[in-house]
């Protein structure tokens, strides 16, 4: 085997079969993908299905905490999750560039298969494409991916209303700032690791005991939580009232924000999740949240008022301000 | 890592005592004050300063972002350079967007014009070092913060013989512009919150002859929301008491005299000019144009493209805004024809402009 990805990889050919027979295959090891037709047999689901795709562009493809293997995975299992279903199979599309050292590859679909296993997800079927040096930027991955839903829970946002909490899984900020540090060569006194990770172990329990008592949920990716909640609070024309001294972030991710002029509030994460839930239930939740590992630092971060859909936030001052989407410089390719 | 500093000027306890203060000092109609700077402006916004003060203190917002004072003449003229020179611009990202007379340099940019964003002005002598077949050219705006680091840049430039980096400046000193707003009766502010990194590098002094001359309480305020509030409280001692005095509530980093070193790489580059400022006019001696000594790194003088200032003639009121005479909602086009996404005037461009700060952090 070639160290690199050569064009021929691509082609169909001898080299195409080497690749998945000694690469591929050696990851994606399920009786599903393992006789490499044109499609994975998933034979009978029972229960009402989910469907959702993505794409993964992250650079650098190796960052502190994750890389983009993890990230595809648990990308793709959150956005079924966050709608209620537990992933069932998902497909690993690649797109290499010609010259990647196979070494790279190899470390991304090692963890693709890490993280599967964690999700316990089947990768049920794949493609490999290689384009041309200066065409592609190392290694992309897209996804699609199959979800059962959790019995009778479905996400639904008319049911938001006033005196509902707004639940936040965790701490904001840790995936976006990873990836700067990577991409920068910042150097921290104290690391900050992506927070990149499958929720729906964390997730479909709390929708099995609580029901509809979770009116919805979302995970706050690129935008962070600031934008996420806009469109929440567009998708049930409710107001959302947060307090800034509720909104968690690690003390080594806001002394970036500070030096860089950034605000947690818009900075992506891969590992969280938004609910808004009964408040008369919320003290309960997010108990059940906190035992699971990527819960450990939910919190209320706010409340749905009355009035006209937005999303204001109570300041540390005492004064109060509009959360809006943010216009100008995002920073680019963070998943 | 430690995070002294912070925590200390957001306790919201002090915060509230310090809002209380400030009512019990204020009289019966509210107080009008003036903070210059663009950040304070952001940051006032962003704390919800006004609502918390509304009634007590009327906080109208200066002119003190860079991007929103900088004439439409002077993108007409970096889009010049760009197109007839064809030389590569590089910018703060914050000017791509603002409207010049016909175009916007990222309007430009999707036609081909070649627009590099660059954090630092150093990071365009490396552009120009990297790229010796191209002429460079930094657009270099800014006010006293960051005046010094285009000196140093253009010194830089000197001593390592990068030919191909220049410099079109359009630099502006903020004393000068209060001056202007403190004695125009149409704006009637009765005290300035000077900016922080500004005095940082001039020092508190600078503000000395403003409120000497026109009588009017000046005090220099850091960004954190407890900075802002006891800036406030101490103009409205200073208006209590009658005085009209500078005060520093920013000691920890700002001095009186200021940061020597930065004032004079600006005095060795740079000499003092009138310049007109976008919605105000032509202030005396408000602007800071490249010295003989460094003309071989002034743009204008080199390719002989000059900055035309013309007032401008629209139905946006960024002028007004500029000077504090208006608010931004008070502008017909704020919210309507003009939102950050599709700015009509620079001070919905800029992050620091005043009608960006009100539209996205008003509360409706």
């Amino acid at each position: 085997m070639d160290d690199r990805i050569l064009l021929s990889h691509g082609e169909g050919g001898k080299r195409t079969r080497d690749l998945i027979a000694q690469v591929i295959a050696r990851h994606f090891d399920n009786p599903v993908l393992a006789p490499f037709l044109d499609s994975g047999l998933l034979g009978k689901i029972d229960g009402e299905i989910a469907f959702t795709t993505d794409g993964y562009v992250v650079t650098p493809p190796f960052f502190p905490g994750g890389d983009i293997g993890r990230l595809a995975v648990c990308g793709t299992v959150n956005d079924l999750a966050v709608c209620g279903a537990r992933a069932v199979a998902i497909s690993c599309g690649l797109i290499l560039e010609e010259g990647l050292p196979l070494e790279t590859l190899e470390r991304a679909l090692a963890a693709m298969k890490e993280a599967a296993a964690e999700a316990e997800v089947t990768v049920a079927c794949g493609d490999t494409k290689v384009v041309e040096k200066g065409k592609g930027d190392g290694i992309f991955i897209t996804t699609a991916g199959i979800g059962v839903s959790v019995d009778g829970w479905r996400p639904s946002p008319p049911r938001v209303r006033p005196g509902d909490r707004i639940l936040l899984t965790g701490t904001m900020g840790d995936h976006q700032v990873a990836v700067l540090i990577a991409r920068q060569g910042l150097a921290l006194s104290a690391p900050v690791l992506s927070d990149v990770a499958p929720l729906a172990g964390l997730l479909l329990p709390v929708l099995e005991r609580f029901g509809d008592r979770v009116r919805f949920m979302r995970d706050p990716t690129r935008g962070g939580v600031g934008v996420t909640l806009n469109e929440m609070a567009s998708t049930a024309k409710a107001r959302f009232a947060l307090e800034e001294a509720w909104l968690p972030v690690r003390e080594p991710v806001r002394g970036v924000c500070e030096i860089l002029g950034f605000d947690p509030l818009y900075l992506a994460n891969e590992g969280k999740a938004v609910l808004i839930v009964d408040g008369g239930a919320a003290e309960e939740i997010l108990a059940a949240l906190r035992k699971h590992p990527y819960g450990r630092e939910a919190a209320v971060i706010g409340e749905v008022e009355a009035g006209a859909p937005g999303v204001r936030m109570r300041t540390l001052a005492g004064g109060l301000r509009a959360v809006d989407y943010p216009v100008g410089d995002q920073l680019p390719r963070i998943c | 890592m430690q995070l002294r500093y912070i925590d200390e000027f957001r306790d919201p306890a002090t915060a509230r005592a310090l809002v209380e203060r400030i009512r019990n000092d204020a009289g019966d109609a509210p107080v009008r004050l003036m903070e210059v700077c663009g950040t304070h402006t952001v940051a006032i916004a962003r704390i919800g300063i006004r609502p918390l003060l509304s009634g007590a203190v009327t906080m109208v917002s200066g002119p003190g972002c860079p991007v929103c004072v900088t004439p439409d003449g002077y993108i007409d003229a970096a889009i010049a350079l760009g197109r007839g020179k064809e030389a590569m611009l590089a910018s703060f990202g914050d000017m791509l967007r603002v409207p010049g007379k016909s175009s916007s340099l990222e309007k430009e940019k999707g036609k081909g014009l070649d627009v590099r964003v660059v954090y630092s002005p150093l990071d365009a002598v490396e552009l120009a070092a990297a790229s010796p077949d191209r002429e460079v050219v930094f657009l270099g705006v800014g006010f006293e913060t960051t005046a010094p680091a285009i000196a140093g840049a253009i010194r830089t430039a000197a001593v390592r013989g990068v030919a191909n980096f220049s410099v079109l400046p359009s630099v502006r000193t903020i004393p000068e512009a209060m001056g202007v707003l403190a004695s125009d009766p149409e704006v009637r502010i009765e005290g300035f919150l000077c900016p922080a990194h500004v005095s940082v590098i001039i020092g508190a002094d600078a503000y000395r002859p403003v409120a000497e001359a026109h009588r009017i309480p000046c005090v220099v305020a850091g960004f954190e929301p407890l900075d802002i509030l006891m800036g406030i409280s101490m103009l409205l001692r200073q208006i209590r008491k009658g005085v009209a005095r500078v005060e520093n509530e920013y000691s920890r980093v700002a001095t009186a005299s200021g940061n020597r070193k930065a004032q004079e790489l600006v005095r060795e580059v740079f000499v003092p000019c009138d310049t007109g400022w976008r919605g105000i006019g032509v202030i005396p001696g408000s602007g800071l144009r490249i010295a003989e000594r460094y003309a071989a790194f002034d743009a204008e003088e080199k390719f002989g493209v000059p900055v035309v200032y013309s007032p401008e003639k629209t139905a946006c009121r960024c002028g007004d805004v500029l000077k504090g005479k208006i608010l931004p909602d008070e502008c017909p086009l704020f919210g309507k024809g003009c939102v950050p996404e599709e700015p009509y005037g620079p001070c919905m461009v800029s992050s620091e402009g005043t009608c960006a700060a009100y539209y996205r952090y008003g509360t409706p």
